[in-house]
């Protein structure tokens, strides 16, 4: 490679490594207020500001859900498997609200530790299978998320 | 091995020889291109089964995956070639670069539009301002202000500089798309398919899905070969050679 070309080389790939630093740096710095939502053990930490709209995420507790029978209030936990939630909503849940699923709620922490949230949205994970695989696994005793969910019980 | 390699850049790095060998290689991609597009789309859309949670909504994933992994690997390979335009002023590299622009923008917009379509029912939202959604938003506007700079200048050198430059810098987004589902908290989903894993997906649900991958690279090579090809005849249209194949056509 001749002298002026491996220059150019040098400069190319040394500027964008610095990009990459500098990416990495801020991102790094913002890390906080990229993550979409807190998990229950950082809001139990009191990570989680207290009365400000944040999103807090988690899995459905089995079992949980209690709605009202006159209305669409609807009262559950979330849990990370270390800690847990209340989450107190009113409205129309999406399909794939169910429990054991993950969500991201929008909504603040009031003065009783409980979450009061406006918006419920559903997190699909990474697993996909057909119904029938979904049966046997069912039928084996085996859940659907693997170890995350049999560590939980 | 290397010599043969050094061989074959050096001659890629001729237009003449890039038209003559894209021309027979064209009719061959795009009958595979067809070929597995179709029997993914047919096998995805009819015969894989639904999944237990999502049920039929699931299978825009043949078209979304496939979408979002040629728009990341276009952008790649829009760098490396504006790379090698910079430092070896390879005339071909530039075209090259120039020609994978406009797809690749169309690829990250299909991306997020099926994406949008599907995570209405599954989510509940269109749109939420995660890491993954709006890295890949990111990527789109790398891919505009691309395309902008490549007819902002006069001088077509000065142009594939300037958008070299512009897509070496934004490579540095194409590993936050990637990871950014494992290092922050997203909505988004991490990934099905991972190199050390088997895939958390059933074999008769991701064969239709490699089907299409595969089709979409074809059809990307197709669309870049003819699109380097019409910037070679236009600026190369004064040599001895184009003139020659003018002559012949008409």
């Amino acid at each position: 490679m001749n002298p002026k070309r491996k220059k150019k080389l040098v400069l190319l790939s040394s500027m964008v490594a610095a990009v990459a630093v500098a990416v990495g740096l801020v991102l790094f710095a913002l890390s906080e207020n990229i993550n979409l939502f807190y998990t229950p053990t950082q809001i139990a930490e009191g990570e989680a500001p207290v009365g400000q709209r944040i999103r807090a995420g988690g899995m459905v507790v089995e079992g949980s859900i209690k709605r009202a029978p006159d209305s669409l209030d609807v009262e559950f936990m979330v849990t990370d498997f270390e800690h847990e939630v209340v989450v107190k909503y009113s409205g129309i849940l999406p399909d794939l609200f169910r429990e054991g699923q993950g969500i991201v709620t929008m909504g603040a922490m009031n003065a009783d530790g409980q979450f009061e949230a406006s918006e419920v949205l559903a997190k699909h994970d990474e697993n996909y299978m057909p119904p029938e695989v979904e049966a046997a696994l069912k039928a084996s005793g085996k859940t659907v998320s693997g170890e995350s969910a049999v560590s939980a019980q | 091995m290397w010599k043969t390699f050094v061989a074959w850049f050096h001659r890629m790095g001729s237009p003449k020889w890039f038209y003559e060998i894209s021309g027979r290689w064209i009719p061959w991609f795009a009958a595979a291109a067809v070929l597995l597009i179709a029997v993914g789309t047919v096998w995805g859309l009819a015969f894989a089964p639904a999944d237990y949670q999502q049920g039929n909504s699931f299978r825009i994933i043949y078209i979304h995956v496939p979408a979002a992994i040629l728009a990341q690997s276009i952008f790649f390979l829009m760098a490396i070639a504006g790379g090698i335009g910079l430092i070896w002023k390879m005339k071909v590299a530039d075209m090259v670069a120039k020609s994978c622009a406009p797809f690749g923008a169309t690829m990250t917009f299909i991306a997020l539009f099926t994406g949008a379509i599907w995570g209405k029912p599954t989510w509940g939202a269109w749109w939420v301002w995660d890491a993954r959604l709006t890295s890949m938003l990111i990527l789109l506007f790398l891919y505009f202000g691309v395309i902008a700079l490549q007819s902002a200048f006069d001088s077509k050198q000065s142009a594939a500089r300037a958008s070299a430059i512009l897509s070496l810098v934004g490579i540095v987004n194409i590993p936050i798309i990637k990871y950014s589902v494992e290092w922050w908290n997203t909505l988004h989903q991490p990934a099905t398919f991972k190199l050390t894993e088997k895939p958390a997906m059933p074999a008769e649900m991701w064969m239709p899905l490699l089907v299409m991958v595969v089709g979409f690279y074809c059809l990307f090579a197709v669309i870049l070969m003819l699109r380097t090809r019409n910037e070679i005849l236009e600026r190369e249209k004064r040599t001895h050679w184009v003139q020659g194949l003018l002559s012949k056509e008409s």
